[in-house]
């Protein structure tokens, strides 16, 4: 008793101490993609090992696809040699791998909660720093570099530290127009670029146990972004709900006894934190970030700030964002014009991300001169949305439909910023040079958001666009 | 896997001022397309050196006085954003052997261990001195000595700190765990076998 679902999951999972002193714990789910994975099977090959659980590594394809014209060959020589890498290390390799013609692929934080593999009291790996949204299933979920891909493949393991569990309790209900998006631009906000650092962050309190499986990993997938290279939610009867039925999901007797186990994972409720802090629901407000690190953030009602107004140890940080960003300090964030809209990534591409937005967006234009394109998460998502219609809404009004993939998440495929255009995104990271032009601007903020800026041309409140109350 | 033992980097020094520098600046996503880690070194920082160059400035890592330089400087929280290796790797094959900072981001600096490449933590004011050295004399060699946790430039020794078990894995030369994790194999496989979703 007395333990926090980190304590018993790294508990469960630990193969020994090593040498120095470090956890040798054992990684039950490898999940791996078409960027960070190819020159680990070089390692491996190098090294003369072998894949040693092959089925317990997923492989999806996401960074590079193209998401509108999709045969192959890619018009891009290197994307199309990263996909044939990742195929053939796959088929070598025995790994299961969910391919363009598979109807399956997708963003791999998308995909592992989809098909079911992403299991609560599991530890997974992925060489992708989001991979903590799939703490939201009350895994203990790491991103990884390319060394432990390699060691994770080769060994199952990798050597770790225990990190500290920071408790994050938010409570009480979000307004309307108010969404598990601003639930997290409001955390790091709070606490942070780097204050995660070193600890694994538990999200919790009414406002979590209110929240669908979808909201969760919203707010887990962007744990790294406040530094916490874990993040997690314990499991509940929602995640069992939404793990109900799904291909690698325990079927029959095995689903009962799966349950149980999952149940007493979660924390116990006398657990001991390292630290808790609390927030409550009613004073987040639509969240928008001004600079370039998500940690810049005001609500859409603020003003943009003053580089002398921020602690002076993010002064020039503030004012690198400013000059960056072309924003004017004291001048109001809302109305700023918008070139691009983009809807999409492992933090808002899911279905009900989907279904929020179209609802809203029936029968509403895009505003002229804006380029505002949807990017279904992952094919299961996009072939959901196309059977609801939703497809079709966000046609008619003007958005462009593609294909699923990382897209202008990150640029690496031909969907980028051109020179300094702003782009209001429903992603989690506005680094200079994100969205694959480098003087490019990216503005962070929920789905609906994005909507009310394709719509209105401009930074807006989504809540005076659509008429939320 | 016998590896070597880092206890000292000797070097020249240049200084890469500001905080949170992120993945996506020390490597842009776009020259990841890549499936070996060769040739990134010449795209470590790459915009950051083109915008200063179209600006008619000079970056540091450009800079004439500094090339050749293996210990780069910089501010707080370094290395932010992405798990990407290729980030390290960029900065390991641009010629960098260590890093000094005033904190570092996690998956970066596990990355970057087991590189081999010490990332060690000075304070802001003892940053700003060294870089006000390397600036008055950039040929003078910083040493950087594990043993004693600190670095050394013209007679001045500045401390240092780095996470216990990082210090231990480099001064051992056990920076890369592989070996040491697949001396546990027995190991992994009896835990393994008793977690039902290990099951084939
Ligand atoms: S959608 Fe963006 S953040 Fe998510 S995995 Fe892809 S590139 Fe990374």
């Amino acid at each position: 008793m007395s333990k926090t679902l980190l304590d018993k999951v790294w508990e469960a999972h630990t193969v020994r101490t090593l040498p120095n002193g470090a956890t040798q714990l054992l990684i039950g789910t490898h999940l791996i993609h078409e960027v960070t994975s190819p020159q680990a099977f070089g390692m491996l090959r190098d090294l003369g090992l072998k894949v040693l659980y092959p089925h317990r590594t997923f492989a999806t394809v996401d960074h590079i696809v193209p998401t509108d014209e999709r045969v192959e060959p890619f018009s891009d020589d290197l994307a199309d040699a990263m996909i044939k890498a990742l195929r053939q290390n796959c088929a070598e390799n025995g790994i299961t791998f969910f391919d363009l013609p598979t109807g399956k692929q997708g963003i791999v934080h998308i995909v592992g909660p989809e098909q079911g593999i992403t299991q609560p009291g599991t530890t997974i790996a992925c060489g992708d720093s989001h991979t903590s949204t799939h703490g939201a299933f009350g895994a203990i979920a790491f991103g990884i570099g390319t060394s432990q891909v390699r060691d994770v493949l080769a060994t199952q393991t990798m050597a770790l530290h225990k990190p500290k569990v920071r408790r994050v309790e938010v409570n009480g209900k979000l307004a309307p127009g108010v969404y598990a998006k601003d639930v997290i631009l409001h955390i790091i906000r709070k606490l942070g670029v780097n204050g995660g650092l070193g600890y694994a962050y538990e999200f919790a309190g009414s406002t979590f146990d209110a929240f669908t499986q979808e909201e969760r990993m919203t707010v887990c997938n962007m744990s790294i972004e406040g530094g916490a290279r874990v993040g997690y939610v314990n499991p509940d009867n929602t995640t069992f709900e939404y793990l109900k039925g799904r291909p690698f999901a325990p079927k029959g007797a095995d689903w009962d006894a799966a349950v149980a186990r999952w149940k007493a994972t979660a924390s116990d409720a006398d657990a001991k934190y390292d630290d808790v802090v609390t927030y409550n629901a009613a004073d987040i407000a639509p969240t928008v970030t001004w600079g370039i690190n998500p940690g810049q953030a005001i609500f859409i009602h603020e003003k943009v700030p003053f580089a002398s107004e921020v602690p002076e140890k993010d002064r020039a940080t503030a004012e690198e964002a400013l000059a960056h960003m072309h924003l004017k300090s004291g001048a109001p964030i809302k109305g700023t014009k918008v070139d691009v809209a983009f809807l999409g990534s492992c933090t808002n591409g899911r279905l009900s991300d989907l279904q929020e937005v179209a609802r809203h967006i029936k029968g509403r234009k895009v505003r002229e001169g804006v380029k505002a394109i949807v990017v279904p998460g992952s094919q299961g998502v996009a072939s959901v949305a196309e059977s609801m219609g939703l497809a079709e809404i966000f046609r008619n009004a003007g958005f462009e439909w593609r294909g699923a993939g990382c897209s202008m998440c990150l640029g690496m495929n031909p969907d980028k910023l051109v020179g300094d255009q702003l782009c209001a995104s429903s992603s989690n990271r506005n680094f200079k040079g994100r969205q694959g032009s480098p003087t490019g601007r990216t503005v962070l903020m929920s789905p609906l958001m994005v909507a009310a800026a394709a719509v209105t041309g401009e930074i807006s409140d989504a809540r005076e666009v659509f008429g939320v109350k | 896997m016998a590896l070597e033992k880092i206890t000292q980097v000797a070097g020249r020094g240049v200084y890469v001022p500001g905080e949170d520098l992120d993945t996506d600046r020390i490597i842009p996503a776009r020259f990841m397309k890549c499936i070996t880690f060769d040739g990134l070194g010449e795209f470590a920082f790459y915009d950051a050196r083109s915008f200063a160059k179209a600006d008619g400035q000079v970056h540091p890592l450009d800079d004439e006085r500094f090339q050749g330089a293996s210990i780069l400087l910089s501010g707080s929280n370094f290395g932010c954003g992405s798990s990407r290796e290729h980030a390290p790797q960029a900065l390991y094959r641009f010629g960098i052997r260590a890093i000094v900072a005033e904190s570092f981001a996690e998956i970066f600096f596990g990355n970057s261990i087991t590189l081999g490449m010490p990332c060690v933590i000075a304070s802001s004011e003892d940053i700003r001195a060294i870089a006000a050295l390397i600036e008055s004399d950039p040929a003078a060699v910083l040493t950087l000595d594990l043993t004693e946790k600190k670095i050394s430039i013209a007679d001045t020794d500045f401390p240092v700190t780095i996470a216990a078990h990082a210090h231990e894995a480099l001064v051992s030369g056990k920076w890369d765990a592989i070996a040491d994790l697949l001396e546990g194999l027995d190991a992994v496989k009896s835990r393994a076998n008793v977690l039902p979703y290990m099951a084939a």
